[in-house]
């Protein structure tokens, strides 16, 4: 045969990698983010003017900063979803190691901005929070070990990762951050239940985070008033609570109009974790619902693609992934809808920061990386159920 | 659990035999094993995962719901909120037993500042400076210009002086709605309302938190909204109360005393009617504890309620009491007064060192001997005697509705030995509130019957536990008549109104200990009225008081406290509806006259 192939071509034995990536990535998620970006842009629009304006600087000023960042995040969900699972698993662990040491060395070498909480490192130009990167790469480092774990003979992974949670969680609630700290216990959690937690276990745990809660409840009186006021009917209209409800009440529908909406006048944070009562206000429910089905088409498509999954890092590491990218999102809009008590957290790709719009493209994009089409043994089921 | 190997000998010995590796066979073994294991993980993860993607379809489908609820609900236009729906504000009045108000709440404004919102901190430090006195402009200034941004100027202002902040113009200035506590009727009852401060203060509302007195003992009461702002009754009467506190004020100013106090007390109900602890102060402006010298001289302690006295020869009523119950002696029975009477190597002597000799028990009484008392004591003996004191309340704080009423704790002798029982029998040795006294005293116009005292008002008498006889609580009673017709309380007598008691003069103990002061008394009289139809019980007694119309200074209560409870039973008791009983000739022939 070997004349017939001379002078030809030579054969190419793989595909080339940007149409294998069009082939076999997740186009129904790749759109979904994109969509996200966008109206995250869109609403940057409306309500970052204010902010702008407060600081002294061009009206678009920060929608600018958004586009800048929001390419950078986009790069990095390209590039990201393009790996290779182990390369992803390479990259993250190195990367995790980096952001652990990052975020353990805060106390001396961060700043606070004046928050009251040690959170990021100023670089000048811009400011960058270590645990937003941390959270996927936590995800996907745990993913291994816990993967691990499940090989015969393998290393105890789950008492492994568990340690890792618990001191990360610890370093985050010194910060104070409580809410990246339950972002980052769920998504554990999360895997956990998915890599096969026994039951009573789980049981154990959720029991664990009642009494936490409860002695939490009743030693803070900062918690507790949070919690009171989530759970009194009452709405102090002055508060960010009270401003978001009567601007989704405002909106209705159909919205007031672009450009017509005040609340963005009275939040000071607007533009972060309140974006989302600022696209009530001007856009009404019908941009909040295609928002929502946004998140929840990302998170439930992820999920149901990793169920025909067999390698149980993959499908550990994309669980995570989809969990804390959707929990984050339900929290922040479930904090405006009042569903969930007062928890500052931003909104994946929408709300405005660099750091959160990068550190979610790297998510989002090692998700994407994970959910890729590829061969699952069908063929070696099919020969080994006609062999027997 | 059925272990399967993973070298089956069968098939090894077989390879075996065929020379084959047995090794491959194990390797083989463990691959098998190894994915049926990953299968089954795969089937739980895969069930997992489809629990996961539905709870959080779930998840978004209930934040979308609850957006679309508030998106359909109408948007209200935001309302003043009542800053903090933690604070109640509100808090119950008090009135007397005829509804008038003894404390109330009055609406007032705080004033409070915000310096990031001033436009000339300096100027508004100075006129705030001109309008507030107590104020100073250098300190005003240190706070308008430093970095806080909001602090309390004024807690409570008066209209006046709220339009005066008002019309300085200046925005960072504000204003807080207030409820604060008002007494209207000044010091009247002061000790029993005690007083009321701001707790939890927030812009729109402040806690108002009882600091003393009922106030403090019925907070949570008071402060509870379920009351639904009914107010509550006390078993105080204004009236009664304000001529107590006028003749007891006068009492003490003529007879030089540093101080007095007197209970009024409904023998059936236990309804205080009147309590009187003098010096007194303003409710509506409570002085603070001293931090120097005696707490018990401060105007703010209770002397009725919380200050703790040897009441002297008030006491003997009760071991006279004890022993006719006790079968040990009637009224005529003769007891032996006669010196040297000498108990625990001390000689019991009488006031003014006088001998009586042989005395009826109803003459020991009528002349306060200490030596006859004694005699009775003993006979009752030391375990009896407790356990009717206690049974009087004696011993334990009276369970009256202030908090003050705690520190009421009697004061017993360490060691109860024979000398002890002597000694308390003529009221030395054990020291009890005045209010003590009052409840013991009112068992004996009950019929024998305990009575428990009470500041708020009752609709029915109480049914104590009896703690003597009818018989012998009337027998009492005749004695403590006969103590104002013919002894010792000989002034105490008001025409009309039969009033019974007991005078009581105890030398002052010294504060650091050794022995009595020969020239400081406590004056006690109590007494019941009116005596054959026995409706209240009255206490009065005067700390350090002494009369000087005479050639030689006078201190026996007989001389002191005796007339002050009878100027007060004579004003009082037209007050409390007693009908005088007028003697039944006279006022037939004012019949005859007029008809005529």
């Amino acid at each position: 045969m070997t004349e017939m192939v001379y002078g030809a071509a030579p054969l190419r034995t793989a595909e080339p990698i940007l149409s294998r990536w069009w082939r076999t990535v997740d186009k129904w998620s790749l759109s979904c983010v994109l969509m996200l970006f966008g109206v995250g842009l869109l609403l940057g629009l409306a309500a970052s003017p204010p902010l702008a304006e407060r600081n002294g600087l061009e009206p678009f000023y920060y929608v600018q900063r958004q586009a800048f960042f929001g390419l950078l995040g986009l790069i990095a969900l390209v590039l990201a979803s393009m790996m290779g699972p182990v390369l992803v698993r390479r990259l993250s662990v190195l990367g995790f190691i980096v952001a652990f040491v990052a975020l353990a060395m805060l106390p001396f070498f961060g700043t606070d901005f004046g928050k009251g909480a040690v959170r990021w490192y100023s670089m000048g130009f811009a400011s960058l929070q270590p645990s937003e990167f941390l959270k996927p790469l936590f995800v996907i480092a745990c993913a291994w070990l816990m993967a691990a774990g499940q090989e015969l003979g393998g290393p105890p992974g789950r008492v492994y990762s568990f340690a890792l949670m618990v001191a990360i969680v610890a370093m985050l609630a010194l910060q104070p951050d409580f809410g990246q700290a339950c972002l980052v216990l769920f998504g554990w959690g999360v895997m956990w239940f998915v890599g096969g937690a026994p039951m009573f276990l789980l049981m154990a745990l959720a029991g664990v985070v009642v009494f936490f809660g409860t002695v939490a409840y009743n030693a803070s009186e900062h918690f507790a008033r949070r919690i009171d006021g989530f759970l009194s009917p009452e709405v102090d209209p002055n508060t960010q609570l009270g401003y978001a409800t009567n601007a989704i009440r405002e909106g209705g529908f159909f919205g007031v109009g672009v450009g017509e909406g005040q609340v963005k006048w009275s939040l000071p944070d607007a533009h972060t974790d309140f974006i989302i009562a600022v696209a009530a206000e001007e856009y009404g429910l019908i941009l909040v619902g295609a928002i929502i089905t946004l998140y929840m088409v990302v998170v439930v498509r992820s999920m149901i693609r990793l169920m025909r999954e067999r390698d149980p890092f993959i499908r550990l590491a994309g669980t995570g992934l989809a969990a804390i990218f959707g929990v984050q999102a339900m929290i922040n809009m479930g904090v405006a809808v009042r569903l969930l008590p007062a928890k500052g957290m931003t909104l994946p790709f929408v709300s405005y920061g660099g750091s959160s719009v990068i550190a979610a493209g790297i998510g989002v994009g090692m998700l994407l990386a994970f959910t890729r089409t590829r061969p699952q043994g069908e063929i070696g089921d099919l020969l080994r159920s006609r062999r027997r | 659990m059925i272990r399967t190997p993973l070298r089956p000998l069968a098939r090894i010995l077989e390879a075996r035999e065929r020379g084959e590796n047995p090794d491959a066979i194990e390797r083989e073994n463990l691959r098998l094993r190894h994915e049926e294991m990953r299968d089954r993980l795969r089937q739980r993860a895969e069930s997992r995962l489809l629990v996961m993607a539905v709870m959080f379809f779930c998840g978004f489908l209930v934040v979308g719901a609850r957006m679309g609820v508030l998106a359909a609900s109408e948007a209200s236009e935001p309302r003043a909120y009542a800053g903090g729906a933690s604070i109640r504000a509100s808090r119950s009045d008090i009135v007397d037993r005829q509804g008038r108000l003894l404390a109330t709440n009055m609406s007032t404004h705080s004033l409070y500042a915000h310096p990031h919102q001033m436009i000339d901190p300096t100027r508004a430090a100075r006129e705030l400076a001109q309008i507030f006195p107590d104020l100073k402009e250098a300190d005003l200034i240190e706070d308008f210009t430093g970095k806080r941004k909001f602090l309390w100027v004024k807690r409570k202002i008066s209209p006046e002086q709220m339009q005066q902040v008002h019309d300085i113009g200046e925005p960072g200035l504000l204003f807080g709605p207030r409820e604060m506590r008002l007494y209207p009727n000044g010091r009247l009852a002061a000790h029993v309302l005690g007083g009321a401060r701001f707790g939890r203060e927030g812009v729109n509302a402040a806690e108002l938190v009882g600091t003393a007195g009922i106030e403090k003992h019925l907070d949570e009461l008071l402060r509870d909204p379920a009351r639904g702002g009914a107010p509550l009754e006390l078993s105080i009467d204004l009236s009664v109360q304000a001529v107590a506190e006028e003749v007891m004020e006068g009492g003490m100013k003529l007879l030089n005393a540093k101080g007095a106090a007197s209970v009024l007390m409904d023998v059936h109900t236990g309804e205080i009617i009147s309590i009187v602890s003098l010096p007194d102060f303003d409710p509506n402006d409570r002085p603070r504890p001293p931090v120097t010298g005696r707490q018990s001289d401060s105007p703010i302690f209770n002397r009725a309620v919380q200050g703790v006295y040897e009441l002297g020869s008030t006491f003997k009523i009760f071991a006279a009491a004890q022993a006719m119950e006790l079968g040990l002696a009637a009224p005529e029975t003769m007891i032996d007064a006669n010196p040297p009477f000498v108990v625990g190597g001390h000689r019991i002597g009488e006031f003014h060192n006088k001998n009586y000799g042989d005395l009826t028990l109803e003459e020991v009484i009528i002349n306060s001997s200490n030596r006859g008392t004694g005699r009775v004591a003993l006979q009752i003996g030391k375990e009896r005697q407790q356990q009717f004191l206690r049974s009087l309340g004696l011993f334990d704080p009276v369970p009256l509705e202030m908090v003050e009423a705690r520190g009421g704790q009697p004061l017993l002798p360490r060691d109860w030995t024979d000398l002890s029982t002597v000694t308390i029998s003529y009221g030395h040795g054990l020291s009890t509130t005045p209010l003590h006294l009052a409840a013991a005293y009112a068992a004996l116009g009950n019929g024998g019957r305990a009575v428990r005292p009470t500041l708020l008002r009752q609709s029915a008498p109480q049914q104590g536990a009896r703690v003597m006889s009818e018989r012998t609580a009337r027998n009492a009673l005749d004695m403590l008549r006969k103590v104002v017709t013919e002894g010792t309380a000989s002034m105490g007598d008001v025409p009309g109104y039969s009033v019974g008691g007991k005078t009581g003069t105890a030398d002052k103990p010294k504060e650091n200990g050794g022995g009595y002061y020969e020239d400081k008394v406590i004056a006690t009289f109590a007494s019941v009225f009116p005596t054959n139809n026995p409706r209240y019980a009255l206490v009065v007694t005067l700390d350090e008081p002494v009369e000087t119309s005479g050639s030689e200074p006078r201190r026996t209560a007989g001389w002191t406290a005796v007339p002050v409870a009878s100027t007060l039973i004579s004003r009082i008791a037209p007050l409390l509806g007693l009908r005088p009983e007028v003697e039944q000739g006279q006022a037939e022939r004012v019949l005859r006259v007029s008809s005529q």
